[in-house]
Formats: C-alpha cells, structure tokens, sequence
C-alpha cells in the first residue's frame, strides 16, 4: 500500500533535459515542483571528472550510464508475426538514467528540423501526390510550424551555447552557413568549432562538388559561454569523449552545466532520485491525473499526489507509463485505431569509410559534434520525383572520436584479432576517415509500441513491446545519400572507399542511434496524436508529455534541439495559458 | 517572515519594556544588514537548525567551541541581556555575567563596531524567533577550559576600542576601514596568529593559515596578495563569488555564501577601497624555478596532462569557470596549502546568485603520489610569471595526514 506524501502544484517523471526546463520553468512560475528520477544523482565534478571521464572500457563497453537491463528492458521483434524477446543488453540505442538523461551522454549535435518537416504530409502531398508515399506510411503534420518553434529553438541553444553560424537570418540567406535552415532570429551563441583536417578537407571536395558545406551546430562550445540564467560553461577540449560519456570539463551542454546549478537552489523544487515510477494515477473519470505512484530504493511504494504531471522521461519509458497507466486509447495496427504506441519512428543512418595512404587525420582531435556538412539531400530539399522515395538526412564529414578500443578498423578482409589485425590497426588509426549520413525515419502502420503480453519486469508490469524493422523507402533514401556522400569522400583522394548504406533487417544488436521517436505523438487530431499542439494528452488535460514521444516522424536530424525547443513550446502554453485557464487548451 | 512575526509576538509580551525604538523598521532592518556583514549566523546557526540558535561547533587550534545561543530566549539565548550587556560582549568580549568570552567570538574586531551599530544589531536579534536551546560553549580541554586565562590574552593581544576615521583619508576608505577591521572581521583568518591565537602584530591581512586553508594576504603592492586585483575585481569577487582571476573556495565560499554577496555594492567599493591601501611589507624578490629545473620539467609533464585541460596550457584559466592560476593570490602564497588542500581534495566553488555555476575541481590525491603532486604545485607556483618557493614531497605528504585527519 502506497503512503502518501503531501500533494505538490507539479510533478516531473523523469530529469532529463526536458524535466530540467519543465522544473526550471514552472518553479519560476512559482509552482512547487518535485521531479522523480529513476536514476542516481550525477554530478559533473564526482562522477564524470576530468580524472576519469575518459574511460572507453568503464563508459562505452560497460555502459556505466546506462539504465540496466535487469532494472527495465523491453521486448523487440521486427513484425507483429513474430514472437518479441527481450532486450538483455543494449546495442542499438542506449537508454539514458540518472539525472541529466541522455543530456549527459549525448554528442551534442544541435539541429534544428526543415520548416517543412513540421507539415510533412500536407507539403509532400502537395508536392509529389497522395500517391507518390507508400500506403502504409503514416507520416502526418505535427500540428505547429517551424515558426511557432523558432523562438524555443532559440531558448534552448542559447541555453545550451551552441556553436554554428547562422545559415539564415531573418530570411537572408549567408555564405558559410546552412542554406537550407529556416529562418533564425539571431546568431547562434557561439561561433562554429575549429575544424580538424577530416572536415575541412571533405569540406572542400564538397565545394569542388558545386555544395555548400557549413560547419555542424555544436553543444561542444567553442568558446566559454554564460548563458541567460549565469551559468558558465568551458571551451571544448576536442578530446573526442562525448557521445556515451559525461563531459568532465563543462563544455558540453547539458542539464548539469546549463539548468541544475540554478534549478537545484530553489526552494519550490525537489528532485527524488533512485525512485521509479509505476503509474500516473488518473481519478475515477479517468481524465484528471491525481499525481504518480513510485518505489524507491528500498523497495517502498510512494504516492506523490500534484494537480501537473509532465512524463519527460526517455521517449520508450513515456510509452511505457501511459500504456501501464491506461491513458489514451493504445494502438492497434489491425484496425490502424488509438493512438498510444502508434507512430513508433527511429534514425537511419550510413556511413563511408574511406582508407587514405597520404593523410594524417589525428582522429584524437574531434568533438561529439564537429564537422562539416551539406544539407542538400535532407527532407525535402531535393526533388524525390525521380526516386521513388522520400525523406533524406544530413551528410557529412563528423569526427567524433578516435578513442582506443573501438577505433580500430581495417578495410574489409582485415582479420578481427590477431597479428595481422594489429599490423592493419597501425597501418590504419591515423589514416581511416569515416563519413557518415543522418537519415529520418518516417512512421508506418505496422511499426509500434505496445505491452508485451509475456514478459514483466522486476516490478512485475509488462515490458514494453517494440516492432520495428527499416521499410523499403528508407533504405532506399540511405541508399541515395550514402552515394551522395561517397561521391565527395571520393574527392578526398581514399586509396580504398567502402560504402555502407542501412541494410535491412534491423539489427537490435549494433549500435546506430539513441533516437527513438514517437508513440505519442503530437498532432491536431486526437484519433492520430496521444497529445495536442502543446504536448497536453487529450484524454487527461492535467497531463503533458515531452520529449522525441512526441515526434510523429524523425526527420534527417538529431532530435535534440527540437526536444529542447518543445520542452521551452510546451512550458510557455502551460505558463501562459494553462495555469490561467486549467483544462484542454484545444477543443478537438 | 513567520519567524520574524513570531518573534515580534514574543518580544512584545517577553520584554514589554522592548517597546520604542527598537522597533523602528530602518533601525531593524539595519541590524539586519549589519549582522549579515558580521556574517553572525555561520557560526551561530547550526547546519540545519534554527537561526542564531546556536550550537555549531567552533574550531580552534586549542579545541572546539560550540557557539551559544543568541536568540531573544531568556533561559537560553540572549533576551535578558541589556543592552549594555549586549553591547560588552561586541566590544569588550565580556559575557552578561561579566565572563570573559574566547576570541572564536571575533570581539577583538567587533570592538571596532559603534555602539549604534551594535544596538541595531540586538534589535534584529530581538525580533527573531526565541528558541530554547541550551548550549555548553565551552568544550575546551583544560587549562584553556578556564575562562579566567582569557584575561591574561585579552592583556596581551585585545584592545577595545570603536573605529576612529582617519581625517586624512575619503569617507569611503573610512566605511571600508570600519567594515573590514570591524564587523566583516577578515583579520580572523586574513590575520596571521601567534601561538596563542592572538594577531601576530604587524602582520595584519598578511595571511595565515586555518582549517586545512591557506587565507591568503589580501594587502596590496610589491605583487604581493590583491596587488594585480582592481576595486571592481575585489567587489565582483565579494559579491559573486568570483572574478576573472580566482573563485572562493573553503572557508572562503562560506563567507561570500553567508555574507559578503549580500552586502551592497557601495559598501563592497568601500571596503575594496580600504583593502586595495593596504600595504604589505616588500616581499623578499623572489626569482622563479627555472623551467630547466627537473622539478619544474615534471610538473609541467603533469600540468599539461592533468590541468591544463581547464586552467588552459598558460595557466589564464577560464573566467569565473575554472581560476587562473597565473594571477591567483593563493596559487603564489607563501604557504601552499591552498593549492595542496585543492589538488589533493579537490574543492566546489562558492555559489550565489550572481555566479550560480559553482564548478568543482575534482580530488587528484588518489592518482598522484606525493612526489607528482609536489612537481606540479612547484610547477604552477613559478611557471607565467609566478615566483614561489618550491613544494616537496614531504610538504604535501604532511598536508595530506592533516586533510585525512580532519575529514575523520
């Protein structure tokens, strides 16, 4: 049985990125705010520092920042004619735990998305036919534009400091920048990264191309930055541990060096860590959330009553609570109706290997986000017609790491061990230069979350279920661009290239991405989004959900910036229109 | 503000005779001001307990001293006293009961306070809660148990008497004057000590060191302590915790936390003023290591693995994130414990509102011997145009005991 604690104005599932805006936020409205993590406590000084952040064998092969599996996994199958098992050990994506989420982990690559991802059926449509997409893709317009976003895209980089050069100001277009971006209100904060010799040579075989390379938007900061809440951020090292690893030099943005240090401090907040969720409690309508129940370390069970629950927690555990919690209708892919689970999306990505002779890359010199980029075969940026596919991604030179244990690759027919193998290492680490794409993943009817009908995790709940497998028009989209990118990487002169492009099936066991999207997606329709324009369920009004939940499709970008900027989108609608009116704040 | 009303409620049926002036708001809010400077509750609010209700052990070279209670409880705090009490234990260190006080009470410096001051101060005492709280002050092994002996000190290193304006000098440096050697009481670590715990004389903000901290000098002139530091570098490092060139680190971060962030801005100029006239004897010139130096050349070897990375490869540092060390009073001070606490402890910066990051230098004692934590102390002490007396092994393996000894 529960004990109850005394109700609070606002509780947070999950800090994260998005529950340290959302805390931050509301206690600035006044609220009393308590958010429950899952995970530990982090801190940059005691547990990622300069002393030992730079651990491959601790952080990347052991995942020491990782939710374990035994505390809660999932199940995966590629179609809904197989039987799902459960994951026992991450590969394809890592799911973040402890405060900070995967603000702590990530490489920090900041993008914005295309102004026509955000209506990306109506403008395909429009463009190409209703009968130009595959039947059972389930694509769909987000419900805002680019330009409702811009201002929270622009919040939340000035509180990351992100590093780039605007492509597009006010609507005037600059040489240097992305042509394709929309329009940006100002500058970034911080101008681009210095470019090692990878990116810049690619750079110039892409403008040899007839291309506009621009310099990848950074949360590795290129400079020290003091964002608008005070607090102070370093200059990257270019020491190349970033995705998988915690910053230890303050200089990748994340929840510690940009929210926590002021957030923490405040009185009308309370973080619990150590505790996981079970449920949102809903009262005997169903349409109002009471507050959530949860069980901490030792095992005691918790009710937090508040009259606010936001689920910023990792995109596949938001799924999981509103399925366990019985809140929104869950997805069946038989009848295409309900909308919880519904639209699952992930990233398809690609890379090209080239081996070089006469180069030194010093791949020791890099950042989660450095490099150069074109945008040129993203969304829609190019004409699909003669294709046959839609969709598209960023692609270019990125050179994120050269750590010791995994940066050891051979062209192919290199053995995997032995003499011979470290004969080809030697010959290779300095003079391999990987390129890679960053393609979307659109939605389709058979791909979907749900609970898994035979497997439970240690609290005795169904695991979540996942089916996923690549469909024929994204592999052909990584197909496309992965040619594209070879066709630069050429220039640059490899003695060998590889290419790479996605092959199906999905393997769950490689790692590609962490970008795991939807399941509750946002939208004007409540019989195909779980949530509306400002993230607010439909079923419970006193119930937001943020983070990639809320995608209803991944475009060619890390997800990211647009998470960050729809955390800043839906505080603004909660602080300006919610807690002066409480209830629904669009009548479907 | 409950605790407050509170306390207005009892002092109006405690002490009815309390009445009248006290209870003017300028001359309330004065106190209050003024007791922040005097930064009264970091020693008198235990961690976690109720304000100036005592109970925070004090530590001393010759034991603990558990602060008392001062709220306006009669039993247990201070609210029979008069005012004349009140005022001899400010400026005479004297108790109610005419006992002599120990000088962890810094009345050797709050003798400088005015009487009005002072009286201000004991009307915002009086509107603070009145908590039962009896505390034993005294834990104090014998023979300095004996408060008696207090009078033989107070012979040899107190001389009461308020702040005397030096007509000579702008009535700024005279507020910064009466701030500093008086309620902001720097001296009590800024000052160097005699075995006694009396001021070593002539030595005033010369530094010493205290609690596991080196307190660097904070005169001016001969490139010694503040002497690269400006007015405004002074105030920014008061009022936010920190400034281009160091953080507030230790007991330091306590007192800018507690204290000195709350103090205005005029008052912050004027005690930065005072300071920044404040001459330190020549130094002795000092010539730095040569680079050549094995010594040097080692910890340079571990500077650039292990520092550099933050503090920057010239030692420049980071503004406000991560301190220079090429300009930094305690990085350069005669005595390098800071620099030694910091490296082998690792410490987090003060955190105010104004400077909210409060970034901390991770502990290198566990991955560097004493040799290697030698080197590079030697190292960043005489590289940038830094001139230190070098650091060896057994300094740091005797500072190392002592950190040990003191987390236990």
């Amino acid at each position: 049985m529960a004990r109850k604690l005394p109700a609070t104005d606002v509780v947070i599932v999950g800090l994260g990125w998005t529950g340290s805006i959302l805390a931050h936020e509301l206690t600035e409205a006044g609220l009393n705010v308590v958010a429950i993590e899952r995970g530990p406590w982090r801190d940059t000084s005691s547990d990622f520092p300069v002393t030992h952040a730079q651990d491959e064998l601790r952080y990347h092969i052991r995942h020491d920042l990782f939710l374990r599996p035994a505390q809660e996994t999932l199940t995966f199958r590629h179609n809904a004619r197989q039987t799902a098992l459960p994951m026992r050990t991450w590969g394809t994506f890592m799911p973040p735990n402890g405060v900070g989420g995967g603000g702590v982990h990530w490489n920090a690559e900041t993008w914005r998305f295309l102004e026509s991802d955000f209506v990306l059926r109506s403008h395909l449509t429009e463009r190409y036919g209703e009968k130009f997409l595959p039947e059972d893709m389930t694509i769909q317009d987000w419900g805002i534009t680019f330009a409702d976003l811009e201002p929270h895209y622009d919040k939340f980089e000035y509180l990351c400091g992100t590093s780039g050069y605007a492509g597009n100001l006010g609507g005037q277009k600059r040489q240097g920048g992305n042509p394709y971006e929309g329009p940006r209100s100002r500058e970034y904060p911080t101008p681009p990264q210095k470019q090692p010799f990878g990116p810049t040579l690619w750079a110039k075989a892409a403008v040899e191309s007839g291309f506009q390379p621009f310099p990848q938007p950074s949360g590795n900061l290129s400079q020290a930055y003091t964002n608008p809440l005070g607090v102070t951020l370093g200059p990257c090292t270019y020491c190349g541990y970033c995705e998988w690893f915690g910053c230890g030099n303050y200089s990748k943005a994340s929840p510690q060096v940009t929210i926590l240090p002021v957030l923490l401090r405040k009185e009308n907040f309370k973080a619990q860590t150590l505790c996981t969720v079970q449920r949102i409690n809903t009262d005997s309508t169903g349409k109002r959330a009471t507050g959530v129940t949860y069980i901490d370390s030792n095992g005691e069970e918790w009710e937090q009553p508040a009259d606010l629950v936001l689920l910023c927690a990792f995109q596949l555990f938001n799924v999981h609570l509103l399925l366990l919690s019985g809140i929104g209708t869950p997805y069946d892919p038989n009848t295409g109706q309900g909308v919880i689970g519904r639209n699952f999306s992930y990233q398809v990505t690609s890379s090209v290997d080239g081996f070089f002779e006469d180069k030194n890359f010093n791949p020791f010199i890099s950042s989660g986000a450095i490099g150069m980029c074109i945008d040129d075969f993203n969304g829609d940026n190019f004409d699909h017609g003669p294709h046959g596919f839609v969709g598209g991604g960023y692609i270019g030179a990125v050179q994120t790491n050269g750590r010791p244990i995994l940066s050891t690759r051979g062209p192919a027919g290199t053995p995997s061990w032995g003499a011979e193998w470290k004969k080809a290492v030697a010959q290779h680490y300095l003079s391999t230069y990987t390129t890679v794409t960053h393609g979307s993943s659109y939605s389709y009817r058979d791909v979907f979350l749900d609970l898994d009908p035979t497997y439970t995790d240690i609290f005795g709940r169904k695991l979540l279920r996942m089916t996923f497998d690549f469909h024929e028009n994204e592999l052909k989209m990584s197909q496309y661009i992965t040619d594209r990118l070879a066709d630069i990487t050429q220039k640059m002169g490899p003695k060998v290239m590889e290419k790479h492009p996605r092959k199906g099936p999905y393997d769950v066991n490689v790692y590609q991405t962490t970008h795991t999207c939807g399941g509750a997606v946002m939208g004007d329709d409540p019989k195909t989004s779980a949530v509306n324009r400002y993230l607010q369920s439909w079923d419970v009004p006193n119930l937001f959900v943020f983070g990639a939940t809320a995608f209803p499709q991944n475009a060619g970008y890390n997800p990211t910036d647009t998470v960050g900027a729809l955390a800043f989108w839906g505080a603004d609608a909660i602080r300006n229109q919610y807690l002066k009116n409480p209830g629904p704040l669009v009548h479907a | 503000m409950r605790a407050a009303l509170l306390g207005l409620m009892a002092c109006s049926m405690l002490a009815p005779a309390a009445w009248g002036a006290e209870q003017d708001y300028s001359l309330i809010e004065r106190g209050r001001y003024l007791a922040t400077i005097g930064d009264c509750t970091a020693c008198h609010t235990a961690p976690g307990g109720k304000l100036m209700a005592g109970g925070r052990a004090i530590e001393t070279p010759f034991g603990n001293i558990v602060a008392p209670n001062i709220t306006p409880d009669r039993e247990t705090g201070i609210g029979a006293w008069s005012d004349d009490a009140f005022y001899a234990s400010m400026h005479d260190g004297k108790t109610a009961r005419g006992e002599n006080l120990y000088p962890a009470m810094p009345y050797p410096y709050f003798t400088k306070t005015r009487r009005d001051d002072v009286m201000a101060i004991r009307a915002w005492l009086n509107t603070l809660e009145p908590v039962v709280n009896r505390v034993d002050a005294n834990q104090l092994p014998f023979p300095f148990s004996i408060r008696a002996a207090m009078t033989g000190w107070n012979a040899l290193f107190f001389q009461a008497g308020e702040w005397q304006d030096d007509t000579q000098k702008s009535a700024e440096w005279n507020r910064g004057g009466y701030l500093v050697e008086g309620l902001a009481h720097c001296g009590a670590c800024h000052n160097a000590k005699n075995a006694l715990g009396g001021d070593e004389s002539g030595s005033r903000l010369q530094g010493f060191a205290l609690q596991g901290w080196f307190a660097p000098a904070i005169t001016s002139g001969n490139g010694v302590g503040l002497d690269k530091w400006t007015v405004d570098d002074i105030v920014e490092y008061l009022k936010t915790g920190t400034n281009r060139f160091a953080t507030a680190a230790g007991p330091m971060a306590e007192a800018v936390s507690d204290s000195t962030q709350h103090i205005s801005l005029a008052d912050l100029r004027a005690m930065a003023v005072y300071l920044k006239d404040q001459k330190g004897p020549a130094a002795e010139k000092r010539q730095a290591m040569a680079a050549s130096d094995p010594v040097m050349q080692a910890g340079e070897a571990i500077y650039v693995d292990k520092c550099a990375a933050c503090h920057t490869m010239n030692g420049a540092g980071i503004a406000r994130l991560f301190p220079t060390l090429s300009a930094s009073p305690s990085v350069e001070a005669r005595d390098p414990l800071s620099v030694l606490h910091v490296i082998l402890n690792g410490t987090r910066a003060a955190h105010t509102p104004y400077a909210p990051t409060s970034p901390a230098m991770p502990a290198f004692g566990w991955e560097l011997t004493d040799v290697q934590v030698a080197a590079v102390a030697t190292y960043v002490r005489n590289a940038w145009g830094n001139a230190a007396a070098p650091v060896t092994a057994g300094d740091v393996s005797s500072v190392r005991k002592n950190l040990a000894a003191r987390r236990e």
